[in-house]
């Protein structure tokens, strides 16, 4: 997908493979491939709903994370490029280096 | 479509559980015999039935008959195998066919399967779960193997009615979720009782040194829940259904660990 390296602009967007719920204040995931449940803290949890395929990573954490919690933007943007590709590895994030403006969304189950 | 045999000519029973009705007709009457037995409490006469099956004898010619189920949906039919038993069916017009050796476990996992779709579109669930009715309240016993379903089931006092030691039934109701009784059973090999009642709690289960009860907070008891709900389809529609489900759940019915030594008197705290 050529998003190796960390100093790309990397776009996120959530996989349409998945049905997603928050509660309290984290958010569920289940994968519908292979039924795996995720379940996101409150930090991943602003990342995955700003995951819309046209705002960068590094976007979303200046504007999402940064702004809420005290935390070095550098060391967000790395932890955050860690956790994204984790939940890309198991199918439930898309990446890619260029905006996904055509992703697909996901299931999200409302309260 | 499936080309499903004509059921003139064969004989029938139906196994009516959760209220909901499946006619299984085969041509071999001991069959059907050993099936009035087996669910025995839950033959029903109803004529209005939800789902038809019809049952062909024979080796059901999978190359492994040790192979665990798998579920397939084409074009709208869903397709269920293992190693004992090759199953189709179609929820739109309700009829289906199995191929399965004349065992007693092929037919049991087809309808735990078949009830485990049906109740994800209404909200409700199979759950790895012992149950029992007391004081007109139904209340749950969930854990994986070895947490405890069985010794708690086997436990219940007289003025508990067993639902079942294995597999819990719940349907959800405009106002709830009622807790029924199910053939489906684990190691007492005793059938519940075909009873139903509103659902008081879902107790997670966990051996220790005392007694005691503990709330769970909703999101690990939405996890819990899922982690011991029957699933087998890969199906988006069905896994979002399912998170659904749990979700609602665990926002109208109390949660709580149960901690608890194996003698009776953990019934002390429940009902």
């Amino acid at each position: 997908m050529g998003v190796d390296r960390m100093s790309d602009k990397l776009y996120v967007a959530r996989s349409s493979q998945i049905a997603a719920r928050r509660l309290d204040d984290e958010m569920m995931i289940m994968s519908a491939v292979d039924s795996t449940l995720f379940t996101l803290n409150e930090t991943a949890t602003f990342i995955w709903e700003a995951a819309d395929g046209s705002t960068s990573l590094e976007d979303i954490v200046t504007h999402k994370i940064c702004s809420r919690f005290e935390v070095v933007e550098s060391e967000a943007l790395q932890d955050a490029e860690e956790m994204v590709r984790q939940l890309a590895g198991h199918g439930i994030l898309l990446l890619s280096d260029e905006p996904l403006a055509a992703a697909n969304p996901s299931r999200q189950v409302t309260p | 479509m499936l080309e499903l045999a004509p059921l003139v000519d064969c004989s029938n029973v139906v196994i009516e559980i959760g209220g909901i009705a499946a006619r299984v007709a085969a041509a071999d009457p001991a069959f059907l015999q050993m099936l009035e037995n087996r669910y025995a409490g839950f033959i029903s006469s109803r004529t209005d039935v939800d789902f038809d099956f019809h049952v062909d004898l024979g080796e059901p010619g999978m190359a492994d008959p040790d192979a665990d189920v798998s579920v397939a949906n084409c074009m709208g039919c869903w397709s269920v195998e293992r190693g004992d038993f090759r199953a189709e069916w179609e929820p739109e017009t309700s009829r289906g066919r199995i191929r399965q050796s004349p065992n007693p476990y092929a037919i049991d996992a087809v309808l735990r399967i078949l009830h485990s779709m049906l109740l994800a579109k209404r909200g409700g669930f199979l759950l790895h779960a012992a149950s029992a009715i007391r004081n007109g309240k139904a209340f749950l016993f969930a854990g994986v193997s070895g947490a405890g379903k069985t010794t708690m089931a086997g436990l219940a006092p007289a003025d508990a009615s067993l639902l079942t030691d294995e597999i819990s039934y719940v349907r959800k109701h405009a106002h709830g979720y009622s807790a029924c009784g199910t053939p489906f059973t684990g190691e007492l090999e005793q059938l519940g009782e075909n009873i139903s009642a509103p659902i008081a709690a879902l107790y997670l289960l966990a051996k220790g040194s005392a007694n005691r009860i503990d709330p769970v907070p909703a999101a690990e008891a939405a996890r819990a829940l899922l982690s011991n709900i029957l699933f087998f389809a890969k199906d988006q529609e069905m896994i979002g259904a399912l998170l659904h489900s749990a979700c609602e759940f665990v926002g109208r019915i109390p949660v709580s660990r149960l901690t608890f030594v194996p003698d009776s008197r953990v019934w002390g705290l429940i009902g």
